[in-house]
């Protein structure tokens, strides 16, 4: 006689099948732990204080907005807007410092503009039922022609009597380790967790799956994707924000073509473009692999041309590990 | 008193006439087979009463007092649930979540709160105790039975409280075994005293399970009367229009 208590404990059944669900995570952890072995062992530079502080800098701020394209691709959606967000909120928060204003004021006005773009996005794409792609390919192009607007397409590097706060918290460092890492760090953490355990995160997760069963159900689907697209826009604002403060001036050039690479470190950690699928911790560790690859092409002294090559690889071989997968389902 | 009471519904999609001066009424507890052939209409009525639509003209009253329904959560309140013939489940989600999808539980911890996953496992678990099916809480959607979904979107209504379930087609496209599994939780669900309307192209669930049955044809009522004064042949007859109403 088997027992309700009997039905609950069995049911450990998905219990590995999480686990191979976070294969893939594992697999691309390996694979940069692999190259790092690699690296370290061909070249000396690798392992070099200076390089990994950079690797580790460098990589956080694509993770940040790997983290929000997580969510907008776990709903089963898509921002393509984000390098521009990143651009135009580094373009903000420059301009309003170098105008005198202080660096938390100007940090606010900066993720509000960010945040705006993610309102823009998420309007069209849930109230007008405009598809994602086109909406933020729209917005690609808008928000960085406003950063050109805004700041006359001139470099700003001077921030004003803050200036030495942006730098450090941008580019400082405490314990030896990079700010934007703690700040990604908190990130990670927090969002696992509200991707798990918050009726936000299932949610979420129940749009991608099936939209229809989530309207049915009386979810309210329209809300929850502008604040999904939001979300994104608040990573990339806030990407921005450290890397005006990283580099110590700032271009409209910033976060050129960012989005392709954030896109990947995603689906190389496990989001699936179709929806319904996706981890926060994925999306950090397929953007260490994305800059490991990148770093040891330049310590190797391989021509950085190759580097397209071999991400585009990886993102292949993501994706095909995950029909594999369900193949064996 | 009868559970539900369909007056005179209409309903139009532009030049479509879908359903023409409908009248039926449902008891507590009553299994109603409800047949036709490829859009009769009956999608239509059964999306009618659960507030997918509102009719063009006529109207549904519950336990006597009169209802419009603006949205399917306005059905839900009065206690109409419905199982999509889709069945409208995530797939990527587990069976309790998508038993309480839109419905979690929250625990406080301090200031936050998060969804009780343990609760939602234990009542998931009764509930497909309840259904005696073999399905686990935990499991993924995607890698279940269609007997099983169907269990799950049963569960899923269930967890309402309803008066009345809508089934549409809850035995297209799965295994005879699996048919019977259905079969079985509609008596289930009927035991409870709860009105079905069953929806369904299989004659032979149709006359296992029902105690009355009612035929549309082109949007039009052509027949209601209990099975044991019915067959199949005649049903037929009355799907196809050969028979021109019972
Ligand atoms: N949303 C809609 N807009 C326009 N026409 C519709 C809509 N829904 C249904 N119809 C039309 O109404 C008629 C009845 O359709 P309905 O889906 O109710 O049929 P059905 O009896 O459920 O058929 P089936 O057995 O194929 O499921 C059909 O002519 C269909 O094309
Ligand atoms: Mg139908």
């Amino acid at each position: 006689m088997t027992t309700l208590d009997d039905i609950i404990n069995n049911s450990r059944h998905d219990s590995w099948f999480a686990r191979l669900k976070n294969l893939q995570v594992f697999w691309v952890f390996i694979a940069a732990v692999l190259a790092c072995l690699a690296l370290s062992l061909m070249t000396d530079a690798f392992t070099s204080d200076r390089n990994l502080f950079n690797v580790a800098r460098n990589f956080a701020f694509v993770a940040v907005i790997a983290i929000g394209m997580t969510a907008v691709i776990a709903s089963g959606g898509i921002d393509l807007s984000v390098g521009s967000s990143v651009v135009l909120s580094a373009m903000v928060i420059s301009v309003a410092m170098a105008s005198g204003m202080g660096f938390w004021l100007s940090a606010g006005l900066a993720l509000g503009a960010a945040l705006l773009i993610g309102l823009f996005n998420g309007i069209l794409i849930a109230y007008a039922g405009m598809p994602a792609f086109v909406v933020t390919l729209g917005s690609l192009s808008a928000a960085r022609s406003l950063a050109m607007v805004l700041s006359d397409n001139k470099m700003i590097w001077e921030f004003g009597p803050d200036h030495d706060l942006l730098l450090w918290i941008g580019g400082g460092s405490t314990l030896g380790l990079p700010h934007p890492l703690y700040v990604l760090c908190v990130l990670a953490v927090v969002m696992s967790l509200v991707f798990r355990w918050t009726r936000w995160g299932q949610h979420l997760f129940a749009i991608g799956g099936n939209e229809n069963a989530a309207v049915l159900a009386g979810i309210p689907v329209r809300r929850l994707k502008v604040s999904i697209y939001m979300f994104s826009a608040m990573t990339a604002g806030l990407a921005g924000i450290l890397m005006a403060g990283w580099l110590g001036s700032v271009t409209t050039n910033l976060g050129q073509g960012m989005e392709l690479t954030v896109i990947a470190a995603a689906v190389i950690g496990g989001a699936n473009l179709a929806g319904g699928e996706g981890n926060a911790l994925g999306a950090v560790v397929g953007a260490l692999l994305i800059e490991v690859i990148r770093n040891s092409l330049i310590l190797l002294g391989i021509s950085t041309f190759w580097q397209g090559m071999f991400i585009g690889t990886f993102i292949i071989v993501a994706v095909a590990f995950d029909r594999f997968r369900n193949m064996r389902r | 008193m009868s559970r539900l009471v369909f007056s005179g519904i209409s309903k139009n999609f532009g030049a479509i006439q879908a359903l023409s001066d409908v009248s039926l009424s449902i008891e507590p507890g009553e299994v109603l087979g409800l047949m036709g052939d490829n859009g009769a209409g009956k999608s239509t009525l059964a999306k009618i009463i659960a507030g997918n639509f509102r009719p063009s003209t006529g109207e549904i009253s519950i336990d006597g007092i009169s209802v419009v329904f603006h949205k399917p959560i306005d059905a839900q309140r009065e206690g109409v649930a419905m199982v999509y013939q889709d069945l409208a489940l995530a797939d990527n989600l587990s069976a309790a979540s998508n038993v309480f999808l839109g419905r979690e539980p929250l625990r406080r911890f301090g200031p936050i709160r998060y969804i009780d996953y343990k609760r939602m496992n234990t009542v998931s678990a009764d509930l497909f105790k309840q259904l005696k099916s073999e399905t686990r809480p935990r499991q993924l959607v995607r890698r279940m039975s269609g007997g099983q979904r169907q269990a799950v979107a049963i569960a899923r209504t269930l967890l309402s409280e309803p008066k009345i379930v809508m089934m549409d087609e809850p035995t297209a496209a799965i295994s005879v075994r699996q048919v019977a599994e259905v079969l079985d939780l509609i008596r289930r669900l009927r035991d409870r005293g709860i009105s079905v309307i069953l929806i369904s192209h299989r004659m032979p669930d149709i006359f296992s399970v029902s105690d009355n049955i009612a035929v549309l044809r082109r949007g039009r009522l052509v027949c209601r009367k209990p099975v044991g004064a019915s067959s199949p042949e005649e049903v037929t007859g009355l799907i196809t229009g050969a028979i021109d109403a019972a």
